[in-house]
Parts: structure tokens; sequence; C-alpha cells
């Protein structure tokens, strides 16, 4: 039961724990400079980006992908940015058009493209393939210690360790900027912080936290995690320390209970086939903010109506 | 290139001829319910209920698999989409006046968890009708190839009620998209319209979903919306607009569909609204790129030619660089001095210059700062109004200033 819990379960548990950090810590700050729809825009355009980068190169492999959706996601920041000033339209109506046109031309170049030999689909960037990512080799407890075996880890794992410390380190290393832009851009200026510097900083590292998490759990994790637990934590305080230590404790009950429920559940009720985690790890942080809305110790402004 | 021009003029098959009916009706209440939203700066909103239709559509399903129907009824699951979509807006509607979230936290919100709860949906279905094809993944990016003659007809007739719900309430929609202050001081219940409109979004996107997809209908609220900007300021005129562009695009983009099979209706459609998009964001007259641009040049010069000529005029030397180039492209200005051609001009500027000083005399409380030494006067006063400046000007009471 141990053994069969961490061949198949432990790693995807931990993939979604750690892209459900790496979305929810920048997914703070978003919140707070309400940019929360910038994650939605970005989840979005991963799928041209991976197409394109297919094409160039011919094969399904990560490197290029990655690159080629961190591309795309940063040619859709710079056109949302272009048309709001070109065109002088406020930034909800500029991302709906950038995203949606993106997204449409990459589904139809992927309809021109012959990728039927290869695993390459509009679901599979949705749904992402967490139940895939699996550890066949472990032997019990005892594997987590084992180095020839810790090396069969699959390197969706590693790379997304990576990134999150990676986000984790820049917020903890520029937080005192972070918080300052994200409360009073005024008053940054005055004390010579560039604000534009930080935000643009932000919007690259909401890219990054999508792009690594999209490849293991797919666009719609990446839209939930990056705006419901943050928005949770929230309402639990006015810190923003606290907050962002909250947010990540959603994050990690999301991942966790997410997967045991889209594993376990149907069979507790008599069905054999599980159902998609990511979607269900979705569904639980929807869960926890709701709790929130409603019992959250901070959950009204001041002096907010009550009905 | 022959079943183009069929597609185009309606001859290539009943079904053909009906999706193009269907996505030219569907553009036209898009384009215009998109207005009022782009308008009420709500544009995500219809993103959040897109995403929110999918979990209806999987219960929907379920529920009539259980009932012993064969589950794919159009009706059927277009009714359970426009349930969770509702449920959706009203948590979107409850979560910011409940609590301290904004609305694009909201928006985000219920887009990523309904999603998530449809394709948890989705993949119980996967399950539960082992061998057998749901097709539902056709609701994510829509499809015509698979298209039944009832999903057709629903779409088409679907379409024209849209139209019709927008014509009716245009007049409260117009009001209330373009000034809620008034609106709400004309005795009209701004949550209500605003409830309505969402309505007919809601119904739209519902709709839609078999012919483009729930990921892509957002782009066919928004985007002609945004186009149609570019044309008018004003609101019905850019509704109407809006409605013709969304319509043009279903149209071009249901014909491409329909002679090469390998294009997939609710993308093209899209990017045949991006090109409509791009185009007027440079092209247009008034506010696009190009003329912006233009016009920003002309005020610019005029600025310079007026300065630099008054500062010779003084007898003193103009210290810009580009000024004197100006004047001196122009023929206004030699090294010498002014030629004639600037001479006649200088008089022009200075009865300006003095109708301007003199006006900000007779009208003190008129904000004219703003064409102050960019315009003539005649364009920013009444005849009438001009007419007391330049009694004004010749009673003794102004002084005006001359130059030898």
């Amino acid at each position: 039961m141990i053994n069969e819990f961490i061949q198949f379960s432990l790693t995807p548990i931990l993939i979604g724990i750690l892209a459900g950090i790496s979305c929810a810590v920048p997914g703070n700050f978003l919140i707070l400079k309400r940019q929360a729809l910038i994650g939605d825009a970005i989840s979005h355009v991963v799928l041209p980006g991976i197409v394109v980068a297919f094409i160039f190169t011919g094969v399904i492999s990560t490197m290029p992908m990655l690159l080629g959706a961190a591309g795309a996601a940063l040619v859709a920041v710079i056109l949302i940015e272009i048309i709001k000033r070109l065109g002088k339209i406020e930034p909800g109506a500029a991302m709906g058009v950038v995203f949606t046109g993106m997204f449409a031309l990459g589904v139809l170049i992927l309809e021109q493209t012959d990728t039927s030999k290869v695993h390459l689909d509009v679901e599979h960037a949705l749904m992402g393939n967490l139940e895939s990512l699996i550890w066949l080799k472990a032997q019990g407890w005892q594997s987590l210690f084992d180095l020839d075996v810790l090396k069969t880890l699959p390197d969706e794992l590693f790379r997304i360790i990576f990134v999150c410390g990676f986000i984790l380190s820049l917020t903890v290393i520029f937080w005192r900027w972070l918080k300052i832009v994200t409360f009073d851009e005024e008053y940054a200026r005055t004390i010579g912080i560039h604000s534009s510097i930080i935000n643009f900083s932000l919007v690259i590292i909401t890219a990054i936290a999508a792009v690594a998490a999209f490849e293991s759990v797919g666009s719609i994790i990446v839209i939930a995690m990056f705006i419901c637990p943050p928005a949770a934590a929230r309402l639990m305080t006015n810190k923003l320390g606290i907050q962002v230590i909250w947010s990540i404790v959603f994050a990690i009950l999301a991942a966790i209970f997410g997967y045991i429920i889209a594993g376990y559940g149907p069979l507790w009720f008599g069905s054999e086939n599980s159902v998609s985690a990511a979607g269900m790890i979705a569904v639980v942080s929807g869960i926890i903010l709701l709790l929130t809305c409603m019992y959250g110790p901070c959950r009204e402004s001041v002096g907010q109506k009550k009905d | 290139m022959n079943t183009f021009v069929q597609a185009m003029l309606f001859q290539a098959g009943y079904n053909v001829a009906l999706v193009t009916v269907g996505a030219i009706l569907l553009g036209i209440a898009a384009g215009s319910a998109g207005t009022f939203l782009f308008l009420r700066k709500r544009a995500l909103v219809s993103d959040a209920i897109a995403h929110a239709t999918l979990p209806g559509i999987g219960v929907a399903f379920i529920i009539m698999i259980w009932l012993g129907g064969d589950g794919r009824s159009i009706l059927g699951l277009l009714f359970g989409s426009a349930i969770t979509a509702l449920i959706g807006l009203f948590i979107i509607e409850w979560i910011p006046r409940r609590t301290r979230l904004p609305e694009d936290a909201a928006i985000g919100s219920v887009l990523g968890v309904f999603f998530g709860a449809g394709i948890v949906l989705l993949t119980v279905i996967q399950t539960m009708s082992s061998g057998r094809q749901a097709g539902l993944e056709s609701f994510l990016l829509g499809s015509t190839a698979g298209m039944l003659f009832q999903d057709a007809i629903v779409i088409a007739i679907g379409g024209f009620f849209s139209i019709l719900g927008i014509w009716i309430a245009r007049r409260p929609l117009t009001i209330v998209s373009f000034d809620k202050d008034y609106a709400i001081s004309v005795g009209y219940d701004v949550r209500q319209i605003d409830l309505l409109m969402m309505g007919l979004v809601l119904g739209v996107t519902v709709i839609g979903m078999k012919l483009v997809g729930l990921i892509l209908i957002v782009a066919m609220l928004i985007i002609p919306a945004v186009t149609a900007r570019f044309w008018s300021n004003r609101m019905d005129e850019v509704v109407v607009i809006a409605g013709f562009l969304g319509g043009l695009s279903g149209y071009i983009g249901a014909v491409l569909s329909a002679s090469a099979p390998s294009l997939p209706t609710g993308p093209i459609i899209v990017m045949i609204a991006i090109v409509l998009f791009v185009l007027s964001l440079f092209l247009a007259p008034n506010s696009g790129v190009f003329s912006t641009f233009i016009e920003r040049r002309k005020t610019k010069s005029n600025i310079h030619r007026r300065q630099g000529l008054l500062t010779i005029a003084k007898g003193e030397n103009v210290v810009s660089s580009f000024t004197r180039k100006l004047l001196a492209n122009e023929g206004l200005s030699r090294t010498d001095g002014l030629t004639d051609k600037g001479k006649k001009l200088v008089t022009k500027i200075l009865i300006d210059e003095n109708r301007w000083i003199a006006a900000k005399e007779v009208y003190p409380d008129k904000d004219m700062n703003i064409n102050y030494g960019i315009k003539l006067i005649e364009e920013t006063l009444t005849k009438d109004e001009l007419l007391k400046v330049d009694q004004y000007i010749k009673s003794h009471k102004f002084k005006s200033i001359t130059y030898d």
C-alpha cells in the first residue's frame, strides 16, 4: 500500500504542491495590484507558444517547448501593453483581444501541422498529465535515500523544484521592494525604486510560473492557483507576509486533497477509474476560497455593507 | 476555390448554408452585446461565464444518460450550461459585494474553478460511456464538422432571438453603459440592467459554444466591440458597427472553413476578427494609429510655426532648430527675416492672438487653454461669440499687441 503510494502518488502530489506554490506566491502581488487576470491571459497563450516551438524544432522536447511558451507569454504581455497604449483601450479588453487571438492562432496552426504522430493536442495542454508522472523504481520510503533510484524521478519534478525555489528566493530577496511597489507606487518612486522594473519582473515571474506549472499540470490549474489561494489568503489576514504564507498553505492543501479525492474518491463510490487530478485540485482551491469568503476573519473591507 | 464561391453564395449544401447563417447571426449578436460589456469595462466577465458553462454541459449529459436518453441533445446541454454559467455569474457578483476581493479576482477564480470542475466531469463521462464517444470535447473549441441539423437550427434561431433581445433592450443598455450616474438619476435600476446585459451575453455564449467553442466565444464578444470603437464615438453607431464586424467575421470565417475542412470554424472566425481589429487599429480615420500620428505632427508644426513667426515678428531670435527648419522649408522666413508670405501669415496670426487674449477677458469662465496657440479661434468659438470678442477689441478697453 505504502509502496504503491510512493510509486504512483508521491511525485504527482509533490509536483502539484510545488506548481501550486509557484503560482500562488506571485498571485498575491497580482491580486493586490488588480492584475489577477494577467495569469489567465498568460496561461491561454502557452498553447500557441508550444505549437510554434514544435514547428521550428519538429520534435516534442521539453526545453524548446518551455522556451516557446515563455516567448509567447512575453509577446502577449508586450502586445497587451502596445494595444493598451496605441488604441487607448482598457486593460481587460486589451487582454481579451490578445489572448483569444493568440489562442485561436495556436489552434489554427496546430490543425494545419501534422501532429498526429506526436502527443500534442489542445486537451492535453488544458488538462496536463499529472497522473502519468510516476516513480516506478521506488520501493518504499528507503528509496528516498537511494541516489540511483532518485535519479529515475520524472524530470518534471526537478524542473518544478528549481522554478519554485527560484520564485521563492526572488520573493524573499526583493521582499521590501515588492511590498512597497505593491501598496504605494508613488512612494516607491520618491524613494528611488523603479516600480516599472518591479512590475515587469513580476509579469515575467508570472510567465515562468505559468509555463513551468503548465508542463506538468495543465492550464486550468494554473489559472486557479494564481488566484484562489492568494485570494483566500487575503481574507485571512491584513499582513502581506502572513498572507503569502497562508496562500502557500492553501496551495499545499488544495494539491494534496485535490489529488487524493481525484485518485481515490471514485473508488469510494465504487468506480474503478480516477478523475482528472488537475481539475479536482482547482475545485478544492475553489472550495477553500468559498469557505474563506464566508468565514475568513478579514473578509470584509472597512465599512463594507453587510447583507 | 469553387467550394469557396459556392459557400459564399450559400450554395454549398443545406448544412453549410445553415452554419453560415448561424455564424452571421451569432457574430451580429455577439458583436453588439459585447459592445455594452466593453463599455461597462467588464469584458472579461464573459470569459468567466464562458468557462463556467463546461460543468453544466457535463452535468446535463450525465443527467440525460441517467434518464435513459442519448445525452447529446443540444437543448439539454445548452440548458445545463446556462445554469452553471448563471451560478458562476452570481458568484462573480457576490464575491466583490460580500468580501473585499476585487472583481478581477472573482472573475479569475470562477473561471479556473468552474473549468476545473468541468474537466473533472468530462473525465467522469469518459469512463461512464466507455467505448461510446460523447463528443463533448467539441464544446471546448467548437466544431462544425460533426454538426447536426438540429444544432445549426438552434444556433440560427438563438442568434436571431439574441439580436431581437438586444434591439428591444437597446435604450436602457445604452444609457447605463454610457453614463451610469445619469441612468440612476433618471430612475433606471443599474444592477438589474447589468444583469440583463449579462443575461444577453450568457445567451450568446451558450448559443455560440457549439460553433466557436467556449474558449473562443469571448473573442467574438470583445474583439468586434473594441474594433468598432475606433470607427465612431457615438454609442448607437458603435453597437451597429460592432454587430456588422461580428457578422462579417462570422460570414467570412464560416465560408473559409466550409471550403477548407482543415480550418476549424471557431479559430478562423476569431482570426478574421483579429485582422479587422489590426486594420482598424492602424487605419481608422479618427483614432487609428496613423491618423493620430499625422495629427500629432500637424499640431506640433502648427505650434512651432505660430511661435516662430511671432518671435521673429518681435525681432527676437528663434532658438529651436526645428522651428527654423520648418519656417525655411515652408518659405516663411529667410536668414535675413520674414518673406512676404511669412509677413502675411504673421498679420493673420496677430489678429488671432489678439482675439484669444480678448476672448479670455470676455469669457473668463470658459476653459479655452486647450486650443490656445494651437488652433485658430474660429474653430473654438461660435460666430456670435467671435463677434462679441471683435467688438471688445474695437472698444477702447482692449490694448492690442502690435509689432512693426
